[in-house]
């Protein structure tokens, strides 16, 4: 895709979703002489700052601070720089207890957020259809209508976030990470509670799985075409080269499937991937080094990490995982398949979960260590939406001095703006604009699982604005849906 | 039958002991009052005025005034509690008090009072405060954001450490915890984590380096109870981090 610079002569195609809640992303289709869609711009008009303004506090407040950057995947944040201030307090090797606790927090934290997002953000799209009345493409139009299927939903993300209550103290923004370790055991009464529900959730974990496969396959040439792009895929794998959503060493495959880079430490990531800025927007690309920063971008997440592994350790997610990818002789490169990859590994963390609750390590055993302290540390895990990097450095007195976030989302940012505009290619004709784009946009962007995907998708319908601009920056048409899913077309 | 050395508070007779102040009579009889600066081991000075009660139609801190016979006290009424909010929105204003990411919530004497009180939003704008993090002493950390001027620490310091490390300098909104040091710098001092001082903050200003957040969501101090029930000066005792 060429650079805006180079663009000749674009015309402005604007998709501005403008909702109540928190996150908010807006769409640009730059059009060039022949009404061709040359270039798409995700926007990430939010800025959030935390990089700065933790710099100067100390190291051991990291996980308790940045976990506040999200109310979906805190855990997932509060683990990342968990382990980058074990560095920092010179802890290589965590206890058993610890180690095991970390383990069911995150598998705790994987299962809810992705039960949250099949159920509850995607699900009405797939089970209505992308172009569906608006005032059915909602949680309780599901809920109504397959209120069965719904409430398993429901159920599956409550069992997530008990987990996570049951180690940090509370289902958002509890803590239990502390340099070298974690500061309390699992309650037995609670173990025994989680232990009584845990078939039960692993048996509706392998109905949602069959329910994405079936939705997927039942329309699979539309569905493998739909926002289609071809990219690397990023993601920890064990020291076997199995799926590893803790700890383990990065893995790039290539869209041939073959490996641009295996068992590489986290600890060099900035060896392996760089971030470009651009001026349009607050999130930064990050990019391969060794491909480029136009080439170099690759995607994360479910998809990415079903792709790049080699097996997953539990038999009934490992036996999905051979379905997901059978027939393929390379990885599967349609967006619309992470619904799928994604609730295989809804699948693996429920079986995970049964097998850690009878360990007597997250009940007893030593919590933490101590070592001595470093000036750098990292941390490396595999969130819901991908790979999470954290990276800190503090100075003598344990302050502060810098720090890098590269979140999921930064990750996949290239890759959604290339989906967006293979679905705006294929959708917008001329300069007529119709509510299918909008939906078709929607639906592409949502199926990266954004971590301002709750901005996209609001209950009830999603307020957005489409304009068409003249090269003088004078609007042409505009179509807009305002939040009672009303559409209204008005000519300049 | 009314005792003679005696007060009604909230139209319940609380007896008291010469030398008693409205607070520490109302304390010993398991009579809670809002009160931060005030500690039952230094002399009060009234500077936080949450302890405010109503004397006989006037306003004043309980803990600077002596108890006597037949007064009549009211504490726990609206006009009291209103203007405890306010006095507690404009401590949570002239500092930088971020509770969700503090070490000390949980344990926090000012979170702990706003909640009893009712205190739900900050209603003036926060000031923001420049103020410097010390984290010069090897074993301890001076985060002043969170500093309400209640001079505790610099009493303990003084009168029971001997040290004489704390003060308070500046007027006004720019009042700032200061360290008697030549370049105000905990780590030039010899202040030790087993140091009186080093204890008694009643919010998060002085911490210790090791054992942050040692204490799990659900078994703070004041996870379990409100403070009204079980007091101000108990976080010290049962929290003490470990010495490093």
């Amino acid at each position: 895709m060429d650079d805006a610079i180079n663009s000749s002569s674009p015309r402005r195609v604007v998709i501005d979703p403008v909702t109540r809640v928190e996150g908010h992303g807006k769409v640009v289709l730059l059009l060039d002489d022949q009404n061709l869609v040359q270039q798409a711009r995700f926007h990430i008009v939010e800025f959030r700052g935390f990089e700065k303004f933790i710099q100067g506090r100390p190291y051991w407040e990291l996980p308790m601070v940045v976990q506040r950057l999200c109310g979906i995947c805190p855990v997932s944040h509060q683990l990342a720089a968990g382990k980058a201030i074990d560095q920092l307090a010179g802890v290589i090797t965590l206890t058993p207890s610890a180690e095991k606790l970390r383990r069911l927090l995150h598998f705790g934290q994987v299962l809810q957020s992705h039960a949250l997002h099949f159920f509850h953000l995607a699900s009405p799209d797939l089970l209505f259809g992308f172009s569906s009345a608006t005032e059915k493409r909602n949680i309780f139009a599901v809920l109504e209508e397959y209120p069965d299927f719904a409430m398993k939903g429901v159920k599956m993300r409550r069992f997530g976030q008990e987990i996570i209550k049951a180690v940090t103290g509370k289902k958002i923004h509890g803590l239990a990470v502390v340099p070298g370790g974690m500061n309390k055991h699992i309650d037995p009464a609670e173990v025994a509670d989680l232990t009584a529900q845990v078939n039960e959730v692993i048996g509706w974990s392998q109905e949602v799985v069959n329910v994405a496969r079936e939705l997927y396959l039942a329309n699979e040439e539309y569905h493998d075409r739909f926002a289609q792009i071809t990219s690397p895929f990023m993601g920890l794998v064990d020291a076997t080269g199995g799926l590893e959503l803790y700890d383990g060493n990065l893995r790039v495959q290539e869209p041939d499937g073959q490996l641009f880079i295996d068992q590489f430490d986290p600890n060099d990531y900035t060896q392996l991937i760089r971030e470009q800025v651009k001026s349009w927007s607050y999130m930064k690309f990050p990019y391969l080094i060794d491909k480029g920063q136009d080439e170099g971008w690759y995607r994360v997440g479910p998809l990415a990490r079903l792709n790049a592994c080699d097996q997953i350790t539990t038999p009934l997610a490992e036996r999905e995982r051979q379905r997901f990818l059978l027939g393929y002789a390379t990885p599967r490169q349609s967006p619309l398949a992470y619904h799928w990859a994604r609730m295989i590994e809804l699948l693996h963390c429920a079986e995970a979960i049964a097998e850690l609750l009878p360990d007597n390590d997250l009940q007893s055993g030593q919590l933490s260590v101590t070592g001595e302290p470093r000036h750098e540390g990292i941390g490396v895990i595999e969130a819901p939406r991908g790979t999470l990097f954290h990276h800190y450095q503090i100075d003598d007195q344990g302050l502060v001095t810098q720090a890098n976030l590269i979140v999921s989302t930064t990750s996949n940012n290239q890759a959604m703006n290339e989906s967006i505009r293979r679905v705006a290619a294929d959708q917008l004709d001329g300069q007529e604009m119709t509510p299918e784009l909008l939906n078709q946009v929607e639906v592409a962007i949502r199926a990266y699982d954004p971590c301002l995907s709750c901005a996209t998708h609001a209950v009830g319908s999603m307020p957005l604005q489409v304009e068409l601009q003249n090269l003088a920056g004078q609007p042409l048409a505009v179509l807009s849906r305002d939040s009672s899913g009303n559409i209204e077309t008005s000519s300049q | 039958m009314t005792s003679e050395r005696a007060f009604t508070l909230d139209d319940t007779e609380v007896e008291f002991e010469p030398g008693d102040s409205l607070l520490t009579a109302a304390l010993a009889s398991d009579r809670y009052i809002p009160h931060l600066c005030a500690h039952p081991d230094f002399s009060p000075h009234g500077s936080c005025r949450v302890c405010l009660v109503e004397v006989d139609g006037h306003n004043r801190p309980a803990c600077t005034t002596a108890a006597q016979p037949g007064m009549t006290i009211r504490s726990d009424i609206e006009p009291i509690n209103v203007m405890r909010r306010q006095l507690l929105q404009l401590l949570f204003v002239e500092g930088n008090h971020f509770c969700p990411s503090c070490e000390q919530s949980g344990q926090c004497q000012l979170q702990a009072t706003v909640y009893t009180v009712g205190m739900t939003d900050l209603h003036y704008p926060p000031l923001g405060p420049r103020r410097e993090l010390d984290a010069s002493h090897p074993d301890l950390l001076l985060d002043r954001d969170r500093c309400i001027g209640c001079e505790l620490c610099v009493k303990a310091s003084s009168e029971v450490d001997q040290k004489h490390i704390f003060s308070l300098g500046g007027r006004g909104t720019h009042t700032q915890l200061i360290v008697n040091s030549e370049h105000n710098q905990l780590g030039e001092t010899d202040m030790t984590p087993d140091d009186r001082a080093a204890h008694i903050c009643p919010v998060g200003v002085i911490l210790f380096k090791t054992g942050n957040y040692a204490q799990p969501t659900g078994q703070r101090l004041y996870d379990q109870q409100p403070i009204s029930a079980i007091g101000n000066h108990r976080a010290e005792d049962v929290d003490l981090p470990p010495t490093p």
